[in-house]
């Protein structure tokens, strides 16, 4: 490839490329995903952070894997994310299962990977995160949003990431995710105190 | 264990959408409930893309509410009207390739039997007409032969209906359809005769006309694939769309075709599944 593809927000068209396809490699340990760039973990977690800040109307996108308690740790994962949803001052819209559910899912409430765009239109969400999705429906969605909509997804991995996210942290468990809370509150205190 | 997939992390419960909440609070799953019992739980489909008066539809309806154990299910289905169905239902589903439903059950049998040894998981077939006797029918008989531990449970509209009407194997010799415009000219595979010489050591032909008797054959064949062997569920499901007539009319239909006695219910069992079944059942008591 002569030039080096960039996971940008869309909309970039019917049927986008994966970005695996387009070269773009999964994190390492330690590693982020920052639009198609490897980036230490530490400078990812700062542009979300300042991505969800900055965005009108960012939503966050819990899946099954947090949304449902099937194991033990889950709950408190899901109310670490609550927390930082609620810090962020962001939105919550619940994927809670994968079922295609036609003719259409209620586009306010919840949340399907096979038709995304539906929710992240009807609620004109401009910054998503997506947390606890079984990662290929994640890869899926997250195509999809890039394809037929404006909205910048990030990807909070408990697994190896996203390339098909534009930021995309790995191995994100309770301490990552309380970590991410706390530099958005440090940035919010900045921000309210008219520093840098 | 496995109904832990169904508590809701409090963090998010206030936003979990009341169509789950409903399903965790007052779902079928881990209760003793049926037929008799409908209208009083949430049920696992309450919205499908199926024709008015489609006989699957209430075939299903009454299958769902028949499941021993539906948090431990898994559907195995095939392309055909009903493979429309189960995308909604909340149950774990597998969609697989035209005809190789009983193919695909009995290796996901053998790999739960493998992972979760302790635990009873059913693994169902359920297909239309022509996914079961023609065009899957190798993989159905196969799965018998081999004596495999799932329940196959045929929706028999006799016709090829998803695809807009052709004849199947399981029609009526000498229907005419949209698509079989000179009327067939064999008779009816004997499908259930099939099934018990094949090594299904439960068979049995039902019809929503009869709720009840269906769900405890339902029951009977996927209690007795979990402990015995193959099971064989036949259901009479008429097509108003495709055999054109009014779609307020299929359990009357259904009635009159059984009174007619071009529609014979039955029941075939080996000793051994009696057996099983009498202790099972006294066990239950
Ligand atoms: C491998 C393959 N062959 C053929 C088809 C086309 N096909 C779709 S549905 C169908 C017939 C379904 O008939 P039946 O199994 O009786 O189900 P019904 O729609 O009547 O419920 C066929 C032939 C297909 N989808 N895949
Ligand atoms: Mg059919």
């Amino acid at each position: 490839m002569s030039q080096e593809y960039q996971v940008l927000a869309g909309p970039e068209g019917y049927l986008p490329p994966a970005a695996a396809v387009m070269g773009v490699e999964l994190p390492k340990t330690g590693e982020a995903l920052v639009e198609g760039s490897l980036v230490s973990d530490n400078e990812a977690l700062h542009k979300i952070a300042d991505k969800l800040l900055s965005a009108k109307n960012p939503f966050f996108f819990p899946g099954p894997l947090l949304l449902w308690a099937w194991k033990a740790g889950v709950a408190e994962r899901a109310q670490a994310v609550r927390d930082l949803a609620d810090a962020v001052g962001a939105g919550v819209i619940p994927m809670p299962d994968y079922r295609p559910k036609y003719p259409m899912i209620n586009p306010a409430i919840e949340i399907n990977p096979n038709h995304p765009n539906l929710t992240i239109w009807h609620n004109k969400i401009d910054v998503c995160v997506f947390v606890g999705v079984h990662c290929h429906y994640a890869n899926i969605a997250l195509k999809i949003i890039r394809g037929g909509t404006s909205c910048y997804t990030i990807a909070l991995c408990g697994e190896a990431g996203h390339e098909d996210a534009m930021i995309s942290l790995r191995d994100v468990n309770l301490a990552k995710i309380q970590e991410l809370t706390a530099i958005v509150m440090d940035k919010k205190r900045q921000i309210a105190g008219g520093g840098k | 264990m496995t109904k832990n997939i169904l508590k809701m992390s409090p963090a998010f419960a206030d936003i979990i959408p009341a169509e789950y909440r409903e399903l965790v609070d007052n779902g079928p799953y881990g209760r003793d409930v049926g037929v008799a019992e409908l209208g009083t739980f949430k049920e696992l489909l309450e919205e499908h893309p199926l024709c008015a008066g489609c006989g699957l539809a209430l075939a299903l309806r009454i299958f769902l509410a028949s499941l021993p154990a539906p948090e431990d299910t898994i559907v195995v289905g095939s392309t055909g009207c009903s493979s429309l169905v189960f995308p909604q239902a909340a149950v774990q589903n597998i969609h697989s390739l035209f005809g190789n439903q009983n193919s695909v059950a009995s290796g996901l049998k053998r790999a739960l039997k493998l992972r979760f040894p302790d635990k009873d998981k059913d693994v169902i077939v359920v297909a239309g007409d022509g996914a079961t006797a023609d065009i899957g029918l190798d993989m159905v008989m196969h799965s018998w032969f081999r004596r495999e531990n799932i329940t196959t449970i045929m929706l028999d509209n006799e016709a090829y209906a998803n695809t807009g009407g052709q004849e199947s194997g399981m029609s009526q010799q000498g229907t005419v359809l949209y698509m079989a415009p000179k009327g067939k000219n064999f008779p009816k595979i004997s499908m259930p005769e099939l099934a018990r010489e094949a090594g299904c050591v439960y068979v049995a032909v039902g019809t929503p006309a009869q709720p009840r008797k269906l769900e405890k054959m339902l029951k009977r064949a996927i209690i007795l694939a979990r402990h015995v062997g193959p099971t064989y569920v036949q259901i009479m499901t008429p097509c108003p769309t495709n055999y054109k007539f009014k779609n307020n009319e299929t359990v009357n239909r259904l009635k009159g075709l059984e009174k007619d006695g071009v529609f014979k219910p039955r029941e075939y069992i080996t000793a051994e599944a009696q057996e099983a079944l009498n202790r099972l059942e006294e066990v239950s008591k």
